[in-house]
């Protein structure tokens, strides 16, 4: 009986890899094993091509399978599996082409396949022909991605096969768009062509632009005489143009094999250097060799004798110029379809600038509700009390931070954001009305030593922050509801992130509107504000109104925390990142006036965004010049844009 | 005047002997590490992986007999301060070598003294190369050890062909792009397909950027995003570029300065498939680097804490130091140099690194994809490049070598077969 | 009959006894020329910290004397330092590539060896080309003169349009923090020529004396360092002392009343503002080659509120006091972030110095405003006996500079 069960399970061991190496699929890849162990996209495409097309039931799966990197292969033997992680050091290996379990093994005796993002977009486009007419909608629009980002010429029919029993609306209409595209790219006819690309003037979508723009890229070519008629020429080139330096048309001819290269200088050194005869070249002392006037001169000498090639002339030059015609040709050669794609371009170009000027606007906006609500606090210390808090971004931090600690304690983002809001503010409320009461009240007349006392705090807290959560920034993570971008078309979109701040921003306008304006307290901070004495007479308590409405501004600036910690990142600097701007918005505004501050933020905003769009290269020259603006600007309102008159406007 | 002098000498030789007598014999090592200001943020942790380091070679013995003792300084990121510090540690503290650094301003700042002074410097940041001093290697990748393998990968393995080069404007980036410029030309990608962008240093406002990124694939090519965007800003840049759900299969980016550490501050779960490419990645699957990483949780306290690659820089130019010194017998700075040319010391990587004789290491250039639980999965490993401190792609610097055994120069001009300087650029 | 300058100004003679003292004692105990107690490194620290009280003293003359709160005199300070720093590099540069290309077999032209020296210096920016401010950075005397003028003319064409259209009091420190901010985002970009983020650096090797030790080197930047101490000082006893001096007061004191008096207030801080901005300029041009680097990060808003933090520290309105916050606060800086500070065990925690010495330093600066408006150099008075009016109580008269309750009381 022993002997038996050992017989057996000797047999189980040997038969089943044996039947595994069986596989007609096994065999496949085991054919192609040196290709897919290299895993490089340039030498892959044999391999895939003869899965796709081999006609076998379990291509599709083994696909799929190597592209979500699920495909193993056993190191002494060579042949691929499918594996399941048991434990961190056990996988089950599963056949290929039966979908069964044959045997366990240990993980350093197995090898994953991670084929990289460019061989899983080729196996991607691979699956196409499978996955087009998948009955999982999921799989098709899998299928939809892979032929938007690596069409092929094959794709054109298998697409055009599936439109018809597409079910799924969405699915449908994203299958005819691409159907579209790919005629522009591959259909055969013309007139197909000439039609779809027609169908797609003024459209936004990038992938729209990407199938039009190929057609009409140009290359630039030169010839002597007339450009042949065989070609779809764009436009000829004068050389000396703006379009073409003469020196570029130039090194064209010279590409070109039409013309002998000019001699640089450093040739020039090279070659006198290479025949130095007795101190001297040709008659020129090596003494003297320190100008070029003297250095060509020299190579003139050897040029007449022979030794080094002449170089060309200026007259040479133009002359070569001159005798040759250069201009740009298409590499598309119907120019019935280049013109229709030009003018389908030239259509798309007017409304992408418009929706381009849209979308610029939107992260102006965006921008501007950051500094604002960012600002808003200090409006109301530095505004309405004349108190400047340096250790207002401080309180931004401290807002932040409280929502990395909320996020800690409640692993629900959705929950934590709730909860981190009020109690940021309640933490800064708390922290403001603290100084105000310990530091600040001590300093109500001396505005410049406010600044600094203040200052002294910030440094504190900042050193604090990093002492207590390190130096390394934390995360805070927006609820999946926040997630992802508001999306009108390809070029104008928006991140839900910066919508809710604009929203937030827009509520504590309101917020404080209605406070100041509707509430007792309010009624309040403004009598303290334009003159506290009298305030005081009329039985209202100074004291009381400037801790409430120091408390108040540092509460609103532990919201904006929170809120600028989710778009961006939570550091004991990301305080300081806000401070200067958001004075600058202050003073840009005019002090005492919310509208000023609304006014001071969408102004630096625009203007930052302007700046950034005038030099897409360097964001750090449009903060330099936006600075140098304000500055210039404070010259001329020194109080601001929205300028208190009358007693209220005070000293 | 002399009875003067011999009295003050008097007075420090007794203050020298107060001193606790196991002082003098112990070896300094000194750690030039900000443990405060913006560069805390990644210094600290090199700080600790040297103190680590340290305590592990005392565990098995020290070098030559001796003990290690660490001497830790805090330049605060301020820059004039790291020279300052530099030349405390080698004439007040007599330190016999120095781990540090991380920014290339702040190995700038710390060149003249350390040269000056003939002090030894290893450095374990990537950086932008151009430079090769006779006191000072470089265990972090040159740019052909992560820039140019990386680009090869986009070209080749993901068929990019239209370049957007963005950087926090600093030395790194800047060169490091315009190497990548010239390189990219030279494998025929015109100018215009080249789109470069430089931010300040913590920059958080990414939406246009990020969308003027997206509006690049309009001509129909591949677009795909080199980035050597430093620290902070990274943060800010990868929640935009989720939020506007740039997925890696449309517009991969690989970045040279985001690694694990950098990764801990986000929610990688709509990164998943970018790239980093490094020398080193926390999931490398080899016992050297279980074992590493498992000292490092024992010596920090935290299992949460991640490794990344300069602390491998770190960990291999601090071997090879032991090596060398107990190969020299001594820790003579140029003795302790001239045993480190063709030091070998195994990866955490697997394989071997290699010192060359122009101060830099021979690694293996890794790539790899962010995961969802901010680790890497390494897809694609080359075998060991030898860094290269004079990059082949610019005009300027492809005649120049290094080479401190035979030529006896970092600066060296194969053209005129002179040696531009002794000295190193700063 | 007016005293002489001196016998107004006792601290002036005191100071440069002082100084002199400490100069000889630190040339004696220094490695250059002395028995070398004092290592290399610490000279340097204590040159740069006479620089640091120099640059105080013009701090203390704009804000403890005018009463403008600049919290932008870092920029002056490191626009001298990459005045003098541009020299530095340019001529160290320039020797070296002259000996690298008198090796050619082709003698070099003058446009090949300017392309050299741009490829050294700008190349590890990534650039080669020399950009328009490096014009005269070949000229020793033009750079020094630009030590002067650059500042100077920054301060001139700021200080006029930011006192003619009268902005004052906080919003012209905010204007002037976004001076300085502007300067230091502008030179962190690599486009503006002074190599951005890098800075200039190597600036302790003094072109042409390769062979001259550090130690000396510092000792010689020590004594230059003292001596613009002793001069900043003795004219800002001056510009104090006189008439002047009294209506800089006045402006603090209130600027609307010494207006209506007849002066042209802007006349005088404009003057006060550039002379101090050059004093500051002239300060940095002989830090930074004692640092060895600069680069955009010195001249960052943090640096110039640091500045006012040391003269509110030492004491503003006295010129001695300024001196001795700088000194007094920068040397304890170094020590405490110099790691030597032994921790501070607490039973449960362990106060490492290196993690808390800002929060130190900040909160003591608060108490320092709060309770001791007049800083250490408060002590002399009390040594002298001599009283301050409480300045706690309100206004007596009808506006902020008015007489004060307490004062009248006395």
């Amino acid at each position: 009986m022993r002997i038996l069960l050992a017989a057996l399970s000797f047999l189980v061991l040997f038969t089943l890899p044996a039947a595994a190496q069986d596989s007609p699929i096994q065999k496949l890849l085991q054919q192609h094993r040196d290709l897919i162990e290299q895993s490089s996209r340039r030498t892959i495409a044999p391999a895939i091509d003869a899965l796709r097309d081999s006609g076998l039931p379990a291509a599709q799966v083994v696909l799929e399978k190597w592209q979500g990197k699920e495909l193993w292969q056993r190191k002494a033997d060579g042949l691929f599996f499918f594996a399941e992680r048991i434990d961190a050091q056990t996988y089950r290996l599963v056949d290929i082409a039966t979908g069964n379990e044959t045997a366990t093994a240990a993980k350093d005796e197995i090898e994953q396949l991670k084929p990289n993002s460019g061989i899983r977009g080729m196996i991607g486009a691979a699956l196409v022909q499978f996955q087009l007419t998948d009955p999982d909608p999921a799989r098709r629009a899998d299928a939809l991605n892979a032929i938007s980002r690596d069409a092929e010429p094959a794709h054109l029919a298998a697409l055009r096969a599936s439109i018809g029993a597409e079910t799924d609306p969405d699915l449908r209409a994203r299958k005819e768009r691409l159907e579209r595209l790919l005629t522009i790219s591959y259909d055969e006819d013309p007139a197909a062509r000439i039609a779809a690309i027609q169908s797609f003037a003024g459209d936004l979508g990038v992938d729209a632009r990407a199938a039009l723009n190929p057609l009409v890229a140009t290359t630039r070519a030169v010839v002597s005489g007339n450009p042949p008629a065989a070609e779809n020429l764009a436009r000829v080139l004068e050389p000396g143009s703006e379009a073409l330096p003469k020196d570029e048309a130039y090194a064209l001819l010279v590409a070109a094999d039409l013309a002998p290269p000019r001699i640089n200088r450093d040739d020039i050194r090279a070659a006198l250097a290479a025949n130095i005869q007795n101190g001297r070249v040709g008659s020129v002392p090596v003494a003297q060799l320190d100008t070029d006037a003297a250095r060509e001169r020299a190579y003139a000498e050897l040029a007449e004798a022979g030794i080094v090639p002449a170089t060309a002339t200026e007259a040479q030059v133009a002359e070569a110029l001159a005798s040759h015609t250069f201009y740009e040709r298409y590499a598309e050669t119907d120019p019935e379809i280049t013109a229709a794609a030009a003018a389908a371009l030239d259509d798309i170009a007017l409304k992408v600038g418009l929706n381009q000027a849209a979308d610029l606007t939107l992260d102006a906006l965006s921008l501007a509700s950051i500094y604002f609500l960012a600002a808003i606090g200090l409006a109301v210390t530095f505004g309405v009390m004349g108190v400047i808090n340096m250790a207002h971004g401080e309180f931004i931090m401290m807002g932040a931070y409280t929502g990395y600690v909320v996020q800690q304690l409640v692993p629900d983002y959705t929950l934590s954001i709730l909860i981190a809001l009020p109690l940021a503010f309640a933490i800064t409320f708390g922290a403001g009305v603290a100084m105000e009461r310990l530091v600040i009240r001590w300093l109500y007349n001396r505005p410049l030593e406010t600044l600094l006392a203040t200052f002294g705090i910030s440094i504190a807290l900042q050193q604090l922050a990093k002492n207590i959560f390190g130096t390394q920034a934390r995360p805070l993570t927006s609820p999946d509801w926040l997630d992802g971008a508001l999306v009108i078309n390809d070029v104008v979109s928006i991140s839900y992130i910066r919508i809710a701040i604009f929203v937030l921003a827009l509520i504590f306008l309101g917020l404080f509107l209605f406070i100041m304006r509707k509430t007792r307290l309010g009624l309040e901070v403004r009598a303290v504000t334009q003159n506290p004495r009298m305030a005081a007479s009329m039985g209202i308590n100074p004291e009381r109104i400037n801790m409430l409405a120091f408390g108040l501004g540092s509460g609103i600036a532990g919201v904006a925390g929170v809120a600028i910690g989710l778009y961006a990142k939570v550091t004991s600097e990301l305080g300081q990142d806000y401070i200067v701007q958001s004075f600058m918005t202050v003073v840009v505004g005019g002090v005492g006036n919310i509208w000023g501050t609304l006014l001071g933020a969408t102004l630096i905003g625009f203007l930052q965004k302007g700046i950034e769009w005038l030099n897409p290269s360097n964001t750090l020259a449009a903060q330099t010049y936006m600075i140098l603006f304000i500055i210039l600007f404070i010259q001329f309102r020194p109080r601001g844009i929205i300028a208190l008159r009358g007693r209220a406007a005070g000293d | 005047m002399k009875t003067l002098k011999t009295i003050l000498a008097g007075a420090v030789a007794f203050g020298a002997l107060a001193l606790p007598a196991w002082a003098q014999d112990t070896i300094k090592v000194g750690v030039l590490h900000s443990l405060s200001g913006t560069m805390a943020i990644s210094e600290t942790t090199l700080k600790d992986t040297m103190l680590m380091l340290i305590e592990e070679q005392n565990k098995k013995g020290g070098v030559l007999g001796k003990q290690l003792e660490a001497v830790v300084v805090d330049p605060a990121s301020d820059w004039p301060l790291f020279a300052e510090k530099a030349r405390e540690l080698l004439t007040v503290q007599d330190v016999d070598v120095m781990f540090g650094c991380w920014t290339s301003v702040s190995r700038k700042s710390v060149l003249p003294v350390i040269e000056e002074l003939n002090g030894l410097l290893f450095y374990p940041v990537q950086y932008e190369g151009e430079e090769s001093s006779r006191n000072v290697f470089y265990t972090g990748a040159a740019p052909n050890q992560q820039a140019i393998p990386a680009t090869d990968y986009f070209l080749e393995e993901l068929g990019v062909e239209k370049f957007a080069l963005l950087g926090t404007d600093y030395v790194y980036p800047r060169t490091t792009n315009n190497i990548l410029e010239s390189y990219l030309k030279s494998k025929g990608i015109a100018e215009e397909d080249i789109f470069v962008n430089y931010t300040p240093f913590g920059h958080s406002d990414w939406s246009k950027i990020v969308s003027d990124v997206v509006a690049l694939g309009a001509d129909g090519k591949k677009v795909g995003v080199i980035s050597t965007i430093n620290g902070d800003a990274n943060i800010g840049f990868y929640k935009e570029l989720a939020a506007q759900g740039v997925s890696a299969d449309d517009i991969p980016v690989v970045a040279f300065s985001v690694g694990e550490e950098e990764l801990s501050g986000l929610d990688t779960t709509n990164l998943v498939g970018h790239l980093a490419a490094w020398n080193y990645f926390m999931s490398a699957d080899t016992p050297e680097n279980a074992a590493f990483i498992e000292t490092w949780h024992a010596f920090i306290g935290d299992d949460a804490r991640v490794t990344n690659d300069p602390m491998e820089a770190h960990y291999i130019g601090f071997n090879m130091w032991v090596n060398a010194v107990e190969q020299a017998g001594t820790t003579d700075v140029d003795a302790v140099r001239e045993a480190m040319w063709g030091q070998e010391f195994p990866n955490l990587t697997g394989g071997t690194a290699v010192m060359g004789t122009n101060h830099h290491l021979s690694k293996p250039v890794l790539i790899g994809e962010i995961l969802e639980d901010g680790q890497f999965d390494i897809i694609s490993e080359t075998d060991p490049v030898p860094g290269d401190a004079w990059t082949d792609f610019l005009p300027e610097s492809a005649v120049l070598t290094s080479d401190w055994k035979d030529l006896e120069c970092g600066m060296y001009n194969t053209e005129t077969s002179s040696c531009v300087q002794i000295k190193s650029n700063y | 009959m007016r005293k002489s300058f001196v016998a107004r100004n006792p601290s002036v003679l005191i100071f440069l006894a002082l100084l002199g003292v400490f100069t000889l004692a630190v040339t004696v105990l220094g490695e250059g020329l002395g028995v070398g107690l004092i290592s290399t490194s610490f000279v340097k620290t204590l040159g740069k910290t006479l620089c640091l009280c120099l640059v105080a003293i013009a701090m203390d003359l704009v804000w403890g004397y005018t009463g403008i709160l600049s919290l932008g005199h870092f920029a002056f300070f490191g626009l001298g330092g990459y005045m003098i720093g541009m020299w530095l590099m340019y001529a160290r540069t320039e020797l070296i590539v002259a000996e690298s290309l008198a090796q050619a077999e082709i003698p070099p032209t003058p446009d090949e060896i300017r392309d050299a020296i741009g490829t050294q210096i700008f190349g590890v920016v990534g650039g080669s080309d020399f950009p328009a401010v490096w014009t005269f950075a070949h000229s020793l005397p033009i750079q020094l003169a630009l030590v002067v003028l650059v500042p100077g003319l920054l301060a001139l064409v700021f200080g006029w349009l930011a006192f003619r259209s009268r902005v004052t009091g906080v919003y012209l420190s905010i204007l002037t923090q976004a001076m300085t901010l502007a300067l230091a985002l502008y030179l962190f970009q690599n486009d503006s020529g002074l190599r951005g983020n890098n800075g200039l650096s190597g600036l302790q090797n003094l072109p042409g004396a390769a062979d001259v030790p550090q130690s000396m080197v510092s000792i010689w930047f020590f004594w230059a360092s003292a001596a613009a101490l002793a001069i900043g000082y003795v004219v800002a006893a001056f510009v104090v002392s006189g008439k002047f001096g009294s209506v800089i007061r006045g402006i603090r004191d209130d600027e609307a009343r010494v207006r209506f008096l007849g002066y042209s207030v802007e006349g005088y801080k404009l003057f006060v503002f550039t002379l101090t901005a050059v004093i500051a300029g002239i300060a940095g041009a002989l830090y930074y080659p004692q640092a060895g680097i600069i680069n955009p990060a010195e001249i960052a808003p943090i640096a110039s509120i640091y500045l006012a933090v040391w003269v509110a520290i030492g004491g503003r309105g006295r010129l001695y006091g300024a001196v001795i916050g700088a000194a007094f606060v920068s040397l304890l800086s170094t020590w405490f972030t110099g790691g030597q500070v032994p921790d501070l065990p607490l039973g449960i925690y362990t106060v490492k110095w290196v993690d808390w010495w800002l929060v130190l330093l900040g909160f003591s600066f608060v108490l320092v405003t709060l309770f001791a408006p007049k800083g250490i150099g408060g002590l002399f008075d009390l040594l002298t006996g001599r009283h301050g009016p409480d300045r706690h109580g309100a206004a007596l008269g009808p506006d902020q500079g008015s007489l004060r309750e307490k004062e009248a009381e006395q």
